[in-house]
């Protein structure tokens, strides 16, 4: 048998196109388009009385201005609303944008005008040139602001509650009641955003003789954008080809589709019979893609003497800006994936989802997990603190155990699917998490090193993340007469390694080399039938399909070569592409030669393919292609899963923190994670850095700073402060691999893993070094620097195990930890 | 598209074009662009090296780092014009599929990027980096490329790519010989490439 592939540190197939700078992201296509530019709203919340172009008329190289009147009037649906991608029915009041604002613009980096020129230069000048008359409407901005509803974003939705949900499983008011212990905790998170090194873009060619389009988009789902092409522009699917190329990380924000750009780049295009490109800048991402993450919550909780919990009531309040074309997703998945690896007892969680004048909130890596972590551990550290007990043996008591798996917590998940849990070993992740950070040693020398005057201290967090989720991907899988093996899945790369994992898999199932397996992914030409890249499912569901799709061609070559090599099928392997008899490998044949003798042939087209000519075949005696079968040596296999499979994960971060300028610095980050059998650790292991480095940034530096104006104060990379290497930690990671019964590989996601618990990881080791609660993430040294000054000023009272041990001037009386959580001021 | 890097729109001044004559990857190349036209834009869209990449448009990401006399700089912060005689290498010129430079070898072997489009920016910092300080620290390598912006790969396997490169760099040195010009690489994985090529006409310098 040739080696196994499958759990083996495969270098890239990608990186040699990738490091010699022979990738084809979007900006390296269509070198001859003409450019889009946007004219865009610098106001949050404003009507549009007037549109002047005349300015902009005499720019040399101008070709075309688009108005919201222009896309009416070319007739259609491109100047509907754009889409409302996921109905949910508690989202009573979803509202849309319009690919171009039609007479109100809801934030900030909303498009107003589409100007087509020669180049990009030249499309700015015009659009500078542009006068657009607003007349002012209030805005509202953050999610207190919202919820106060003095002001609304949407005329008729003056509460701004877009969506209400409500969850319950047992009776959580009567469980409360009867708790020995209860506190309450107010929480808030706030906003960042995916922000991948390359923006988005939309390049389109329009073939008038055909009828025909061709979009290429940096997008998380080309097959969904070409429907949504297809629907806008009122062509017909087959008339419509949307293509991925290299995309330069994605992180969630472009699995958010059609933009208004995919829509009208498209529609100029046709409308010129040119090739029309659109590249967005830095600025346009920040003000005018999406961002995640704002949430104001309440948790009360019930637990018993051992902090088991018995109760748990949570509401929160979520910044869905200013339209919600996405749904509620990313509230849905905080209210269900709140609740980790633990057993909630009594469970209700209810959300109000609202709207802002700033950009829309869609999935960013974590998708409201992050929130939902950090709901639930600061939960977790307030009972472990309010008890006097060790923080990670509060966890462990509160675990679901592997004997309770497949655990059901009778609610409902973000794919409207039950929430049930597949698998997992919470309290052996755990033991190999304590095991890596040395947890009670470590704890030791913490404690040392206070009694030095350090300010150092440990955090800790749990999650559960269901992975893989529906409805199904599926892959095509040809081996041609070279007897090189093409793969092909709908689903888009981001830089998650696509091309080799799914070859690693192709290559197994089919016993090839590597070198010989090749796989496109998000190339409507190549496979049409696709969801998408999100919610860490690529490797569950791509992964699976392509298994399963390898699997038939196998069946086939198998089947063929047993025919010529008179043999049984079931006597035969595959082994570096050559068909061979098991213990007799003299009789074989080359699984090139099986895929010339798949396709009956009238015509040779070259030498090998003589063999499958009309008279170089003998048996006369059937159809030359039976009737249960095809021609070639390929297969289409589809998986969906029941549901998806639920990976975890607990993260341990050391930090200590400057006692004069509040500086945070991480002196260790471990991290144990569960994603099932490994594909390939090495790029899973690069998978968790990356989350872990976005948590960091989360946690510790990316906010999205809006003015009372709705304004973007640090929309470049000058201001909204992504972390380099000098801010990023060493990552030491052990794996757990519990099988998922779910799926054939018994693979679960790995993709967003390491962001989830940052937040809450971090607040829980600040906490611990500070020996006072936090509860606002993320944490800026300032800040850090005030909430000092008021812990010392009495306003924040101590936690009761920051005992002598603590040096400091803040040596104040332990007071119960309720008070000093609602006392301490929510941010807005 | 940089403001600041505009003239009055629309006016004459916008309009005229200058010959821009330069070395790019060792390979004398030219075209008229108008002054405001950017070295970034000028590599990818006047000379179609689309290796270099433009992140963030104002000098903070370093995805478009290229070598300018040897040195890294920044070519969304750069008008084309004005570097008009000089000599600059990017990506591409760093080496090919059968010729990777020790940084492109070892960013594949200590899978140092996920979705590539930092990446040139890395290895053009990378490969200027080890030419001064050819056997650096972990920390040192770390420092080295700080100044650019991953979002992909937390910059553990950078660092690690860093260091790989330079040992790479001094196993081929060991191979061929010290007296190569600038960092001999193979032309084909594992065969010796006698002549030894420069790491690109600035990185070599």
């Amino acid at each position: 048998m040739t080696t196994r592939l499958f759990g083996e540190p495969v270098l890239r197939v990608e990186d040699v196109k990738l490091v010699t700078g022979r990738g084809h992201y979007l900006d390296d296509l269509g070198h001859d388009a003409l450019a889009a530019a946007f004219v865009r709203s610098p106001h949050a919340h404003a009507r549009v009385l007037d549109i002047d172009v005349t300015g902009a008329l005499d720019v040399d190289g101008l070709v075309a201005i688009y108005t919201y009147e222009d896309l009416v009037a070319s007739g259609g649906a491109v100047a509907d609303r754009l889409p409302l991608l996921i109905p949910h029915p508690a989202l009573h009041a979803p509202r849309t944008g319009y690919p171009l604002a039609r007479d109100e613009v809801n934030h900030v980096g909303e498009p107003v005008v589409m100007v087509v020129a020669r180049d990009r230069y030249v499309a700015e000048d015009a659009a500078e040139r542009i006068m657009v008359t607003y007349d002012f409407l209030p805005p509202v901005v953050g999610v207190a602001a919202a919820r106060a509803a003095d002001r609304c974003v949407h005329e008729d939705v003056p509460d701004n509650v877009a969506a209400h949900l409500k969850q319950e499983v047992g009776d959580v008011d009567a469980a409360m009641a009867a708790a020995p212990h209860t506190l309450e905790l107010d929480l808030s998170i706030e906003r960042s955003a995916s922000m991948p090194m390359e923006g988005k873009g939309v390049l389109a060619r329009w073939d008038a003789a055909e009828g025909s389009m061709r979009v290429y988009s940096s997008t998380q789902t080309s097959t969904s954008v070409r429907a949504a092409v297809a629907a806008r522009l009122g062509l017909p699917l087959s008339k419509v080809h949307c293509i991925a190329p290299m995309v330069g990380g994605g992180f969630g924000v472009k699995i958010m589709h059609p933009w208004p750009e995919e829509v009208l780049v498209p529609w100029a295009a046709r409308e010129l019979d040119r090739e029309v490109k659109w590249v967005e800048d830095r600025r346009e991402h920040f003000v005018s893609s999406a961002h995640e993450r704002g949430q104001l919550q309440t948790v009360q909780v019930g637990f018993d003497d051992e902090g088991r919990l018995l109760a748990l009531d949570v509401r929160f309040w979520h910044d869905n800006g200013a339209y919600t074309p996405y749904g509620i997703i990313v509230p849905i998945i905080t209210s269900t994936q709140l609740l980790g690896p633990y057993k909630p007892g009594a469970y209700r969680v209810e959300f109000w989802s609202l709207y802002t004048n700033t950009v829309i909130v869609t999935p960013y890596r974590g998708a409201g997990r992050p929130q939902a972590c950090f709901a639930m551990e600061r939960t977790m550290d307030a009972i472990a603190e309010s008890l006097g007990i060790d923080r990670a043996e509060v966890r462990a008591r509160n675990f679901i155990t592997p004997a309770e798996m497949p655990y059901d917590h009778q609610l409902t998940f973000q794919d409207g699917r039950p929430l049930i849990y597949d698998s997992g070993d919470f309290p052996a992740s755990l033991d190999k998490l304590k095991k890596l950070v040395g947890w009670e040693q470590t704890l030791a020398e913490v404690e040392a090193a206070r009694a030095e005057g350090r300010r150092i201290g440990v955090g800790l967090a749990c999650y559960v993340e269901g992975t893989g989720v529906g409805p199904y991907e599926g892959a095509h899988v040809v081996v041609e007469s070279s007897g090189k093996v093409k793969v092909a899945t709908g689903l888009t790369t981001q830089g998650q390694g696509h091309f080799t994992v799914f070859a690693q898999i192709a290559a197994d199932e089919l016993g090839v080399p590597l070198a010989d397996v090749e796989v496109v992914t998000g190339d409507t030409r190549r496979f049409g039938y696709a969801v998408g890249t999100f919610a860490s499912r690529a490797a569950v569901m791509s992964g699976n399909a392509v298994a399963l799709a390898s699997r038939k061609v196998r069946a086939k070559a198998l089947r063929i070569a047993g025919d010529a090599l008179e043999a049984d099928p079931g006597d035969l392997e595959i082994v570096d592409g050559v068909v061979r008899v098991k213990g007799s490998p003299a009789a074989s044949i080359p699984l090139a030669t099986v895929a010339v003798l798949s396709n009956p042939l009238r015509y040779a087209f070259d030498e090998a393919s003589k063999a499958a000519t009309q008279f170089a075949v003998g048996d006369t005696s059937g159809p030359p292609v039976r009737e249960d079968d095809e021609p070639g040596l390929e297969g289409t296999d589809y998986y969906s899963p029941v549901g998806a499979t639920f990976a975890n994960g607990m993260h341990a971060v050391v930090v200590e923190t400057d006692p004069e300028t509040a500086e945070i610095k991480v002196l260790r980050y471990c991290v144990v994670h569960d994603c099932g059998p490994l594909i390939n650790p090495m790029i899973v292991e690069g998978q968790v850095h990356g989350g872990v480095a976005q948590g960091v940034g989360g946690a510790l530096y990316e906010r999205m700073e809006y003015d009372e104006n709705g304004q973007l104060l640090n929309a470049s990379f000058m201001d909204f402060l992504m972390p380099y290497a000098s801010e990023i930690p060493h990552i030491e990671i052990d794996h757990l691999e519990t099988r998922s019964p779910l799926n054939p590989l018994g693979i679960k996601g790995a993709g967003e893993a390491g962001v989830i618990p940052s937040a809450a990881v971090f607040a829980s080791a600040i906490e611990d070094a500070e020996g006072f609660v936090i509860t606002a993430m993320p944490i800026s040294p300032s800040e850090l620097f005030e909430l000092r000054r008021r812990h010392v000023a009495g306003d924040i009272p101590s936690l009761r195990r920051a005992g002598s041990q603590r040096a400091g001037p803040d040596e104040v009386v332990a007071q119960d930890v309720v008070e000093a959580q609602t006392n301490q001021e929510k941010p807005t | 598209m940089s403001t600041e890097a505009r003239s009055t729109p629309g006016t004459a001044d916008s309009d005229a074009r200058h010959d821009v004559q330069l070395t790019v990857n060792g390979v004398p190349r030219g075209a008229c662009v108008p002054a405001r036209r950017l070295l970034s834009d000028f590599l990818r869209h006047d000379l179609r090296l689309t290796g270099t990449h433009v992140g963030c448009e104002h000098g903070v990401c370093g995805a478009c780092t290229v070598l300018l006399d040897g040195a890294p700089v920044r070519s969304c912060l750069l008008l084309a014009v004005t570097v008009s005689g000089h000599e600059v290498t990017t990506v591409e010129g760093l080496g090919g599929p059968d010729d990777m430079h020790p940084v492109q070898q070892a960013f594949q072997e200590c899978h140092g990027l996920q979705c590539g489009f930092c990446t040139p920016g890395f290895l053009t910092t990378a490969a200027a980096y080890l030419e001064e300080n050819p056997d650096p620290t972990e920390d040192e390598a770390r420092e080295a490329i700080s100044g650019n912006l991953c979002r992909c790969t937390g910059y553990q396997n950078i660092v690690a790519s860093v260091l790989r490169a330079a040992a790479i760099t001094r196993d081929r040195q060991a191979t061929f010989g010290h007296d190569t010009p600038g960092v001999s690489r193979p032309k084909v994985a594992g065969r010796p490439d006698e002549g030894g090529t420069t790491a690109g006409a600035g990185a070599g310098a």
